[in-house]
């Protein structure tokens, strides 16, 4: 699964700490999520999307598509 | 842009720290009363059965609270994390499933001469446990 993470914490400057203090999560599962190696489940993902006042599909994006 | 609400106080590493401090306090005192339980009915007591009920009780009920403390620990990871220590422990209880079975028939089919151990088992786990979680943290950098 792709993601736009990196991109919108950047346009926002916020680092991968403050990012994963908001969404209480380690700054390592924002950095795995960033990098794709690991897929958030649908809670974390749908908190990101409230964080970023968008919706989960403009911030997530199933590879195969 | 503003900074998230929450970039002050970083609510999830402080809740681990405190788990953690806490999983680690209820080991220390299991560790402590198991000592206690298996040495001092011989060098204390005189294995006064009372005493000793007393201390097994007590080491016992110990034993409940690290496992509290240890889910505790576990509901207090985020999702990646609790992901890692899933598969650590599956692999940790599959191999001390699998080693420890064939350790014990090593002795019936006379391989060894000596008696298989369970303390044996138990510091393959943990080695196997500690290296599985190590392997889970690479696999997500």
């Amino acid at each position: 699964m792709k993601n736009r993470l990196k991109v919108l914490r950047a346009e926002r400057d916020w680092t991968q700490a403050q990012l994963a203090s908001a969404l209480d999560v380690s700054r390592q599962t924002i950095n795995a999520i960033e990098k794709g190696k690991f897929d958030p489940s649908l809670p974390l993902a749908f908190k990101a999307a409230r964080l970023f006042n968008m919706t989960i599909e403009q911030i997530f994006q199933d590879e195969a598509e | 842009m503003s900074k998230p609400e929450h970039s002050i106080s970083n609510e999830y590493k402080d809740r681990n720290s405190k788990n953690t401090r806490n999983l680690k306090i209820w080991t220390v005192a299991w560790v402590i009363s198991m000592a206690i339980t298996t040495f001092a009915p011989k060098f204390l007591w005189d294995f006064n059965t009372t005493i000793t009920l007393l201390s097994v009780i007590i080491h016992v009920a110990i034993g409940f609270g690290m496992l509290l403390a240890n889910r505790r620990y576990l509901r207090g990871l985020d999702e990646m994390q609790q992901r890692i220590m899933l598969d650590a422990m599956a692999l940790c209880l599959g191999v001390g499933l699998v080693i420890g079975l064939s350790y014990e028939l090593l002795e019936d089919i006379r391989l060894i001469t000596f008696q298989p151990e369970i303390p044996h088992l138990v510091l393959i786990m943990c080695l196997t446990y500690a290296g599985a979680i190590k392997a889970g943290n690479r696999k997500y950098q």
